[in-house]
């Protein structure tokens, strides 16, 4: 028999469950209870289209060392999914450990026996105790997590805590959730034999949160100066404009409960991205949140807002595509999309965020990027950062930090005499002056249109007028380059000339690799490039080693599409590693792509993309 | 269209309203519609509806989208902001400047390609929100500017100018204004500026959605013998059910009125609706009555106008949302960005 996996603060918990079951609130008891022991977690929902019944489960990586990413493998399997089991147990590492529940007898052949098994009577322990049948089901699974907790080694003390405080004004649920934790705890006291997995209170988790980047990005937007949400339910997406509903409610409701912000659902999503514009024509803050579908919806006005200069912010949570795809899925598929979205010539800046935090800083930055360069900011999330729970740094605000309206002439400048032309340029930078409506009884109006317009606003089909403004808009490209949040390098022990660049989500699984990478020898520089579009530093990146390796979490290599495209690279110099099963990329994937495509061909040229 | 452009400068002796303006003040760019178009007329009954209610031109803000009716907005009321959307998207943008800036005036300019065909979902969906807009319809029951297409409200056996007839039941946007909630409806004839001056007068100071759709016949593509959005056609098919008079509580208006039975409606910012019946059974305050009506009479081939249907007391999308008075573009950063104890809160809250 395969020897018991033996490991202190380094594993896979997996709970495989049927969605609709209630077991998500007791699988985050779990992963927050691990956190509040200081033992930072990796927690990750896998979870179907679907509303009740479907299988969905709850991914616990705990990660003394703090690798957050996915780690692939399982060690402990919690299956209480008899619809899922097969795969369930086969996807346990062998000498792993099967929790199940055995109130209903399985025959011998649905266990293997290089893994060890565990059994407790869930429902017959939760049966003797309620009566109710909802009551059940939920209690059934706060019973496997005291069954954990006792194998595990979960402090107590931290779980009733935890009940008390989410249980907080409805008090009278604290008492029986303990009671079902308890039947479980005792139950494996009694009867359950110790395992080779532990949890040991540590130090490691700091003052950092654990928080969804969709809640993140809205409570960003609050914070950013938002007024206005206009958007469609679309998954990924959905969370954001519901954070942001409920954080407005929380910090921007006056006493007497009027609200200083407004939320719209919208008949669709371009009804949504054109209140946005109206909106952001009028001088709010505005922003939508969709997902690719809703991108794609969104193109005409978004060119829109390219040549008639309107700010708008849109927060893309990226699922897998194309068409519906795999909505509850993660990808980084909507690059290509959202950067050339639009008829004619068009581009947009797009911001990577890594992290909630990240989601939280871009969430508020997208905002003056928009009201200063008068056009679309994409936030460009991932499904695997908005939807899951990310132990992160917490958020920071400066409280001497000032919203950038951008060039807004007011009544005083007009009254004053200010000249106003709507796309002069007149500061050298390629960024025009603006009025809102309403402003000056005599000066400043203007007719916004997506018709070509000269450079005071005026219809015009002479091509000098045209070329003119296409001219400029392309030098104002030019200058966002300064504002953009830039790239993070992080450098090999040795000297090399290898590196590689990312975005987004794969962070953690990057970071983790990177370590990997070095204790094999191989030293590989690395880039996080954070923002749309590129700046010098990433061309000079990529000059500066022979090959890049471009890894990202798509089928067409997208952001290397956009490298090539935008800096003139020779594609034959970046090296594509794609991950686009819609599973978050891990560091086992990024360790043994490279492995492979370092060992391969010599020459880079050569080096086919893997996949 | 004229080619010759008006100087700017104002005779001293022009007439002004009670804030000083004069009608100039309230013209735009010279049309580059067809001489003799409906929408001329349309965009020349808006400035003298924004004369007589002594709007501060500045004040208003002009959407349209896509069409001759959506190029207007560019030929009335120039100091005033415009916005020319994307095809059949007019409503959504209003939408969200109206809710960027409560304190404008909101008048939406559309045709019937943008707003029954290509734009019916954001027109369905405005009217239901109660925006406070008014959004007149150009109808003219044909696509102009690309040379004649029947529209979605052209009536089924209307004829186009080359002879094909309509094969699809019209889309009457009164009817359906009524039944998605308008609370100010109205059909009009861009021939009938006595009745349309006025009915946009109301429209303008209604709070709440007003619908206008104002047949104005295409003197290029649809104003031949077979067509039912002709100028001859509508003269000749024309039931108005009633004659409005706007009374501006800061301007009362004394005139003599022609007999019938008058009724007085006050709108909530002290605007008076004076009505004067000219069909005995017909009640603008019942919008069922106002459906069962216009059906019968869209039956019997005749065009239904006046004011249609109006609730004094309506209410708008920022009461549904309870926006606070100040618009939310003149917020200030200490309304909108929250204290930095606030986030330390909330981090501590996910911990």
């Amino acid at each position: 028999m395969t020897k018991p996996i033996s490991a202190t603060n380094d594993f896979v918990v997996k709970f495989a469950n049927v969605n609709g079951s209630g077991s998500a609130s007791a699988n985050g008891l779990f992963a927050k209870a691990i956190l509040r022991m200081g033992v930072p977690v990796g927690a990750r929902n896998i979870f179907p289209s679907n509303i009740q019944g479907l299988p969905t489960w709850y991914e616990v990586r705990v990660s003394e060392a703090g690798w957050l990413g996915r780690r692939g493998g399982v060690d402990l399997m919690v299956a209480m999914n008899p619809q899922t089991w097969d795969g369930d147990v086969a996807g346990i590492e062998a000498g792993g450990y099967l929790l199940y529940d055995n109130s209903k007898p399985l025959p011998a052949a649905k266990f293997r026996d290089d893994i060890t098994i565990i059994s407790a009577p869930l429902t017959d322990l939760i049966a003797s105790e309620f009566s109710n049948p909802r009551e059940r089901q939920l209690f059934k699974n706060i019973c496997y997590v005291g069954v954990l907790a006792q194998l595990l080694g979960i402090e107590i003390d931290v779980v009733k805590q935890l009940l008390t405080e989410e249980f907080k004004g409805k008090d009278r649920l604290i008492a029986p959730n303990l009671k079902a934790f308890e039947l479980g705890r005792s139950y494996a006291e009694a009867n359950i034999a110790p395992i080779g997995l532990r949890l040991r209170r540590a130090d490691k988790v700091g003052d950092r949160i654990f928080v969804e980047g969709n809640d993140a990005a809205a409570l960003g937007a609050v914070y950013g100066g938002a007024t206005f949400c206009a958007w469609y339910p679309i998954t990924p997406s959905t969370s954001l404009a519901e954070s942001f509903q409920k954080y407005c409610r929380q910090l921007r409701t006056d006493p007497d409960g009027k609200a200083r912000y407004a939320i719209v659902q919208a008949e669709d999503e371009i009804a949504s991205i054109g209140m946005v514009m109206g909106a952001g024509w009028a001088g709010s803050r505005a922003f939508t949140c969709t997902s690719g579908p809703g991108i794609s919806l969104m193109t005409e006005f978004i060119g829109f807002s390219y040549y008639a200069e309107i700010p708008a912010v849109i927060f893309d949570v990226q699922r897998g595509g194309p068409s519906t795809g795999m909505p509850t899925r993660t990808q980084q598929s909507d690059l290509l999309a959202a950067a050339y979205a639009s008829h004619g010539d068009t581009k947009h800046p797009m911001l990577f965020p890594a992290n909630p935090t990240e989601a939280f800083e871009f969430g508020a930055q997208a905002f003056d990027l928009a009201d200063f360069f008068q056009t679309t900011v994409f936030v460009m999330l991932e499904l695997d950062i908005g939807m899951q729970e990310w132990l992160c740094e917490p958020f920071k605000w400066d409280p001497a930090r000032k919203l950038n309206r951008g060039k807004v002439l007011t009544y005083e400048h007009l009254e004053q005499g200010v000249p106003f032309g709507r796309y002069r340029d007149v500061d050298g930078d390629a960024v025009p002056y603006r009025t809102l409506p309403g402003t000056h009884p005599t000066r400043g109006a203007y007719f916004t249109r997506g018709s070509s317009h000269d450079r005071d606003a005026r219809y015009s089909e002479r091509g000098e007028d045209y070329t003119e403004g296409m001219q400029r808009l392309l030098r104002k490209w030019e200058t966002m380059k300064g504002y953009l949040p830039g790239p993070i390098v992080r450098n090999a022990r040795h000297p090399t000339r290898d590196g590689m660049l990312y975005i987004g989500s794969t962070g953690p699984a990057m970071k983790e690799a990177h370590h990997a990478l070095d204790e094999l020898g191989i030293h590989i520089n690395s880039m996080r490039v954070r923002s749309f579009p590129f700046c010098d530093e990433v061309f000079d990146f990529i000059r500066n080693h022979d090959q890049v390796f471009v890894v990202e979490q798509n089928r067409d290599a997208q952001l290397k599409t956009l490298l090539v495209n935008e800096g003139g690279i020779d594609p034959a110099r970046l090296v594509s590693i794609l991950h686009y099963d819609g599973t978050p990329i891990t560091a086992r994937f990024i360790v043994k792509a490279l492995k492979s495509k370092l060992r391969a061909v010599p020459d880079a040229a050569m080096r086919e993309n893997v996949t | 269209m004229t080619y010759i452009a008006k100087p700017s400068l104002h005779h001293p002796s022009l007439e002004k309203n009670a804030q000083g303006y004069t009608r100039r003040d309230y013209e735009g760019r010279i049309s580059t519609l067809c001489a003799g178009c409906g929408h001329d007329s349309i965009s020349a009954a808006i400035v003298q509806a924004c004369f007589e209610i002594n709007l501060a031109p500045h004040r208003l803000a002009k959407f349209s989208g896509i069409g001759c009716s959506s190029k207007t907005p560019d030929y009335f009321v120039s100091p005033a902001h415009g916005f020319n959307a994307v095809h059949g998207r007019m409503p959504s943008v209003l939408t969200g400047a109206n809710i960027a800036a409560k304190d404008l005036i909101y008048l939406g300019v559309s045709g019937d390609g943008d707003s029954a065909s290509i734009g019916l979902g954001q027109f369905a969906h405005a009217v239901r929100r109660g925006v406070n807009m008014t959004y007149i319809v150009e109808n003219n029951g044909v696509y102009g500017l690309t040379k004649g297409q029947f529209s979605a409200t052209s009536d089924r056996g209307s004829k186009a100018k080359r002879g094909a007839e309509n094969k699809d039941s019209p889309i009457d946007l009164v009817m359906l204004a009524l039944q998605l909630g308008a609370t100010y409806v109205g059909r009009s004839f861009s021939g009938d500026k006595t009745q349309l001056v006025p009915l946009i007068k109301g429209a303008l100071l209604h709070k709440g959605t007003a619908v206008l759709d104002v047949i104005s016949p295409c003197v290029a593509f649809n104003n031949h013998v077979g067509s039912t959005k002709s100028f001859d056609y509508v003269r000749e098919h024309n039931d108005a059910v009633n004659r409005l008079d706007v009374i501006t509580t800061r301007a009362p208006i004394e005139a003599e009125y022609e007999p019938g039975e008058l009724r007085e409606v006050e709108q909530h910012d002290g605007t008076i609706l004076r009505l004067r019946k000219l069909e005995a059974d017909y009640d603008a305050s019942r919008r069922n009555m106002a459906l069962a009506y216009l059906g019968r009479k869209a039956a019997a081939g005749e065009i239904v106008t006046g004011l249609l249907y109006v609730d004094p007391e309506a209410g708008d999308l920022h009461d549904a949302l309870n926006t606070v008075d100040c618009p939310l573009n003149k917020l200030e950063d200490a309304e909108l960005v929250p204290p930095v104890n606030a986030l330390e809160k909330i981090n501590a809250g996910l911990r």
